[in-house]
């Protein structure tokens, strides 16, 4: 029996090269492979260009003072959306500071030997169940629970820090911190899973030679461990940020959906998406040219943050890990 | 997209079935406001269940969103609270028949704790909704309300984020009475409201009930099905003849009562023309906003559609169908506007 196994191998030969099939296999999926990764690329200029045809009557007649402008009146055809840009970009970093800070501690608190591993694997699980509730729900739980928590605290922030600019106005209801706070929470799975694995990338013997240095945990953590995984960190900020910008529904119930550009963390605000959100059921004609115009801006606005994320963190690995 | 296709394949499906000689199986599809949709679902789903062989499909998407399916003949009808523009009736080649097939009333909905009866004179609503007046205390509304307790709270006033026919009606009622509120924001189905921190948008009428409920101080408006629904206190407003008026069935029904048809044809036809607005009605015990709304019907089409559709529009006139208003939130039609229903109805053909 071995004999004839050991026979057949040396007839065959271990060393044999590829058959037909094993090479046109590979050839195949070789092409297959290729083939994929061009239809994403094809496929986002195919969006594009959907978005673009129908944006141009839009673009040629508002041009750049469709960014810059304040109004969005359906009725006299104005169109213009600096305050949803303005919004956009400042709920999502305020949940980035919010939800970022909060995930990377997180990210530490279970890698670092705070907890026994099969603890932290259930938080770990808890935290990334956040991901799987509809946004609906966030939205319908920003209105029933936060803001009835915040009302208090925002009221007193007010009435005492009312010269400060985040506190200016009085929280109505919706606004702009509920949906900021709701968003944090949204991100927070995605900062929190990324930043996770970024730290258990980090070699073994890097946290023992720390520790043989005689570091306290403190030290070990904020001057070796955080600037060694500091560019899957910065993956995991750049995801969640990405996350916040195009996120629709919660912000549509939560922000207050009102066109005014303002610091204050208490007034209500608009974001492009939930604009497009509520505006495109019954938009018609020269309405929906403008809101494709807005869709580029928001895509755009997106496309830009990840290069600049891309950026970073090239700019971080090269400095801290000493990456090509 | 949906109803486009659905649309599409039961045109070839009634096709074949009339070529085939049978009477069976009639499918009518339509879209449009979603403010009638509770009592139209009631409706389509007990005719459907009476009548085996037709059945009736609707999705509310609007009022703005079904007027643009009936231009583009993706459905058999469709429903819109804002009736339609002379151009977009214009548009429809096989010819539009406007009904009014119920009404409703907008109510302002209010958020105040202990206070349960709360007054508001005709100087002062559109005010509040101009954002002249932003505190609770405030001497106008304290003056209308004496023994009222009011705080010292800030005004949050909810207005809806999406296009809306209920707020097309609200406007109309706001620019007949103030003409700083005809001026500054106007009659429209997205109106541009003032951008003060004290306004808040949220969606469809379900969202604004929410919002008021969750925000002491808030005031926003619903229709009166959705006040009635959610158990939100409402306003009593002053109307034209200076009394203070509870929504209600027969506060709407006298509201409708002021209603003056026009006495043309729609442009162009023979088809009675059905649109009218009570933006500010007379009489006593008149609620003071009150609105149609219309189902909108092709004058010609497929004759098996044509059929089931006259049936259709002689159940929702029927009294078993108009009964059913007043408990869902919605005041049936007075007599006589049903006659002239009827009549307009015999032009689907």
């Amino acid at each position: 029996m071995s004999r004839a196994l050991f026979k057949q191998k040396i007839g065959k030969g271990i060393t044999r090269p590829p058959g037909n099939s094993e090479i046109y296999g590979d050839v195949g999926f070789r092409f297959f492979s290729i083939a994929c990764a061009w239809s994403i690329i094809l496929l986002i200029l195919f969006i594009l260009w959907m978005i673009g045809k129908q944006a141009i009557p839009a673009m040629e007649k508002y041009g750049f003072g469709f960014l810059t402008g304040t109004t969005w009146d359906v009725n006299k055809q104005e169109f213009a959306v600096l305050p949803e840009i303005w919004g956009t970009l400042y709920s999502s970093i305020l949940a980035l500071i919010w939800g970022g800070i909060l995930g990377v501690t997180i990210a530490i608190f279970l890698t670092q030997e705070f907890i026994h591993a099969k603890v932290a694997s259930v938080f770990r699980l808890t935290v990334e169940l956040l991901a799987a509730i509809p946004s609906v729900v966030y939205g319908l739980w920003g209105i029933y629970v936060l803001i009835p928590l915040l009302r208090p605290v925002a009221h007193w922030l007010h009435e005492h820090f009312g010269w400060f600019p985040f506190f200016e106005t009085e929280l109505g209801g919706p606004g702009m911190a509920p949906a900021a706070l709701v968003l944090a929470v949204m991100i927070l799975p995605t900062v929190a899973a990324i930043s996770v694995d970024a730290f258990r990338q980090i070699p073994a013997k890097v946290k023992e030679a720390t520790y043989g240095m005689g570091t306290t945990r403190a030290e070990a953590i904020f001057k070796v461990l955080l600037p060694t995984a500091s560019s899957g960190l910065l993956a995991a900020l750049v995801l969640g940020f990405g996350r916040a910008l195009g996120e629709t529904m919660a912000l549509a119930m939560l922000i207050g959906n009102s066109n005014q550009i303002s610091l204050s963390w208490f007034s209500p605000a608009n974001t492009l998406a939930s604009l497009m959100a509520s505006s495109f059921p019954e938009a018609g004609g020269v309405e929906v040219q403008a809101l494709m115009y807005a869709a580029l801006v928001l895509l755009l606005i997106t496309f830009l943050v990840n290069l600049g994320g891309l950026y970073i963190q090239q700019l971080t690995m090269r400095k801290f890990e000493g990456s090509k | 997209m949906i109803t486009a296709c659905s649309g599409g394949s039961s045109d070839g499906q009634s096709g074949t079935d009339s070529s085939a000689g049978n009477g069976e199986n009639v499918q009518l599809n339509g879209s449009g406001a979603s403010f009638p949709f509770p009592i139209y679902s009631k409706w389509f789903k007990d005719f459907s269940r009476k009548e085996s062989g037709i059945r009736v499909d609707y999705q509310a998407k609007g009022s703005g969103a079904g007027i643009q399916d009936f231009v583009n003949g993706v459905v058999d009808f469709a429903a819109s609270d804002a009736a339609m523009k002379e151009e977009e009736i214009a548009k429809v080649q096989k010819g539009v028949i406007l009904l009014p097939m119920t009404a409703g009333e907008v109510v302002m909905a209010y958020n105040l704790e202990g206070v349960t009866e709360l007054k508001l004179p005709r100087d002062v609503y559109p005010e509040i909704f101009l954002g002249k007046i932003d505190r609770w205390n405030d001497p106008k509304i304290a003056a209308a309300n004496p023994g009222v307790e009011l705080p010292d709270t800030k005004i949050t006033v909810v207005t809806r984020s999406d296009s809306s026919g209920t707020s097309y009606v609200f406007t109309g009622h706001l620019s007949a009475v103030n003409a700083d509120f005809k001026s500054a924001v106007g009659q429209a189905k997205a109106p541009n409201w003032p951008n003060s921190a004290n306004f808040v948008k949220a969606p469809k009428n379900d969202g604004i009930a929410a919002q008021i409920k969750q925000t002491p101080g808030a005031i926003g408006y619903v229709e009166y099905g959705f006040a009635k629904l959610t158990g939100l206190p409402v306003a009593q407003l002053e109307n034209k003849s200076g009394a203070f008026v509870s929504p209600g069935p027969e506060a709407g029904i006298a509201a409708l009562a002021s209603a003056k048809f026009p006495e043309g044809n729609l442009p162009g036809t023979e088809i009675p023309n059905l649109i009218v607005w009570v933006t500010d009605p007379e009489g006593a015990n008149a609620y003071p906003i009150a609105s149609f709304t219309w189902l909108l019907v092709y004058a010609d089409q497929d004759d098996q559609k044509a059929a089931a559709m006259q049936k259709l529009v002689e159940y929702m006139l029927s009294d078993e169908a108009q009964d059913q208003a007043d408990s869902l939130g919605y005041i049936p039609l007075p007599q006589n506007v049903r006659a002239k229903v009827r009549e307009a109805a015999q032009h689907i053909q």
